[in-house]
């Protein structure tokens, strides 16, 4: 389901454009995941966790090699296509990525109204996800007026409202304690439990101790491990 | 529902547009261009009207001139009677001397007996639909009477009407240049709205929305501010036109100098309202609620198209 051949990432002007070439801060990366697995993604800061995972959200596409993402080869997709697959693609950000003019719960209905579901459908929910994350009181708050870990929370809510295929985590414990964290954990088991693709990036080396599991291992933007 | 209500309020605003589109300055601007738009407008179907109604008063009348000749004093009455027997005449008046004093007044003053100019005799002639054939006509008068001159107003219905046509193709291109302005301007703001919420737009173009979804908020609050903006410079527009209508209707009707004569003061200031309103062109009626609606097409197709464009940036 999430297959790369040679996958290589370099920002800047696009092949053939003007400019100077950017490195490339990813190079040569192969690897296949399946369906419902789970895959822990880790390196140290600047390895190209994030830019992979950003490839893998379809916010930017290979330099060069094969990028395969449910299904669907990225590399000859069409552009309209795209929306549709990220759709089935939940992310959690680093830095949580909420809008902040929206109150939590907007924030958290947010993917369910892009899709067009009938707004009763969105209430019960968004409600529900919230619910789940423990913020059920604070729905109409904005993001402004939640700490870090409440934030956290209202992102991965969102990331997991319209029960996406592919769930990939950016470091989503980086603002929490241990107990929030261990419960993302078992939040995050639980999804893949029920047949989600989850990919977490990390460098949290007490976390993964704790929850062992198959791992993806970047270094200087190259594959060094994978199993 | 009522909690349903309150946690989505009507006109849901994801991308903040509320606040990146102002809603001030583009109205405003918008508005100027609408006002400009209306008074473009009114002048083309001003010239119009008056290209049509001077077309129509020119070309039902023809002016003969019989020059006089002592010796022959029936020379007036032949010629009259040839233009009576003439299909398409419907009246020939020929101007007795204090008509001719009158036409001749302005070039010639109130002395003109003292200049002995030879003056010929002047017969107006009122034409029936196309009138009789000029060419036929000339040489029956000029049988009947010779030296007589058939001045048709022709070349005046024609300069006339290159004027009107002239006046209505500087108010067409007065309206194209002013929906270009408009679309500029609807193109400017809605850079700055993409500028201003591009964070929020990637964070909703990863969620899955698509450029019609994205494109479709943009163009939604664009549409709405640019026919507001339409609706205010024609309404601000209105009493222009009326007042321009006024200033017309004496040339294409004086119904308003008919309606100031009544011997009941607020009779007299009510049937001149209503004549003021009705001297006001149809089209004028037609033209000024399509204005917002001109200005809202042109606020959605533009942020649309602009949107798009920008969008195509985006994986």
């Amino acid at each position: 389901m999430v297959r790369l051949d040679g996958v290589a990432l370099r920002y800047g002007p696009a092949a053939g454009g003007r400019g100077r070439a950017w490195p490339e801060v990813l190079q040569d990366i192969s690897f296949a995941i399946d369906d419902g697995a789970f895959r822990w993604m880790l390196g140290p800061s600047g390895a190209g966790k994030t830019s992979l995972l950003r490839l893998l959200h379809l916010a930017i596409r290979p330099s060069r090699g094969r990028l395969t993402i449910l299904g669907e080869d990225i590399n000859s997709a069409d552009r309209g296509t795209l929306p549709g697959l990220r759709r089935r693609i939940g992310m959690v950000f680093q830095d949580f990525r909420l809008l902040p003019h929206l109150s939590a719960f907007d924030n958290v209905a947010l993917p369910l109204r892009i899709d067009g579901r009938p707004e009763g459908q969105i209430h019960a929910d968004a409600s529900e996800m919230l619910r789940w994350v423990g913020l059920l009181d604070k729905l109409r708050a904005r993001p402004a007026q939640l700490s870090g870990g409440e934030q956290q929370r209202v992102a991965i809510a969102r990331a997991v409202i319209a029960r996406p295929d592919l769930l990939l985590a950016d470091e989503p414990t980086g603002n929490l304690d241990e107990t929030q964290a261990e419960r993302l954990m078992r939040l995050l088991k639980e999804l893949n439990r029920l047949g989600t693709t989850v990919i977490v990036a990390t460098h949290n080396d007490s976390l993964v101790a704790r929850h062992p599991g198959p791992a993806i291992r970047l270094a200087r933007g190259r594959l060094v491990g994978d199993g | 529902m009522a909690e349903r209500r309150r946690l989505r309020p009507r006109g849901f605003d994801d991308l903040g547009l509320k606040r990146a589109l102002g809603d001030r300055m583009l109205p405003a601007l918008v508005a100027a261009m609408a006002f400009l738009a209306a008074l473009s407008i009114a002048g083309a179907i001003a010239a119009a009207s008056l290209g049509r109604h001077w077309q129509e008063g020119a070309t039902a009348a023809l002016t003969v001139q019989v020059p006089r000749r002592d010796a022959d004093a029936g020379r007036v009455e032949r010629v009259l009677a040839a233009l009576r027997g003439t299909p398409g005449i419907a009246e020939a008046h020929a101007l007795d001397d204090r008509e001719l004093a009158d036409l001749l007044r302005p070039w010639l003053g109130t002395d003109q007996q003292s200049l002995a100019l030879p003056i010929p005799a002047v017969i107006e002639v009122r034409l029936t639909g196309t009138g009789p054939d000029l060419a036929a006509l000339a040489g029956r008068l000029e049988s009947a009477a010779p030296g007589v001159l058939v001045q048709s107003h022709g070349l005046w219905v024609d300069r006339l009407t290159t004027l009107a046509r002239s006046l209505q193709a500087c108010a067409a291109l007065v309206l194209l240049v002013v929906a270009a302005v408009a679309a500029a301007v609807v193109t400017v703001a809605t850079r700055t709205g993409l500028v201003a919420r591009r964070d929020a737009i990637e964070i909703i173009h990863g969620l899955g929305a698509t450029d019609g979804y994205i494109a479709g908020r943009f163009a939604g609050r664009a549409s709405r501010l640019a026919g507001i903006g339409g609706a205010v410079g024609a309404a601000i527009a209105l009493p222009f036109l009326i007042a321009l209508a006024t200033i017309a209707a004496p040339f294409l009707n004086g119904t308003t100098e008919a309606a100031t004569v009544s011997a009941d003061p607020p009779a007299a200031a009510l049937a001149a309202s209503f004549d003021v309103i009705a001297s006001v062109p149809a089209a004028v009626w037609l033209a000024a609620p399509a204005l917002p609606l001109f200005a809202w097409a042109i606020g959605y197709a533009t942020a649309q198209l602009t949107v798009r464009r920008w969008l195509r940036r985006l994986p």
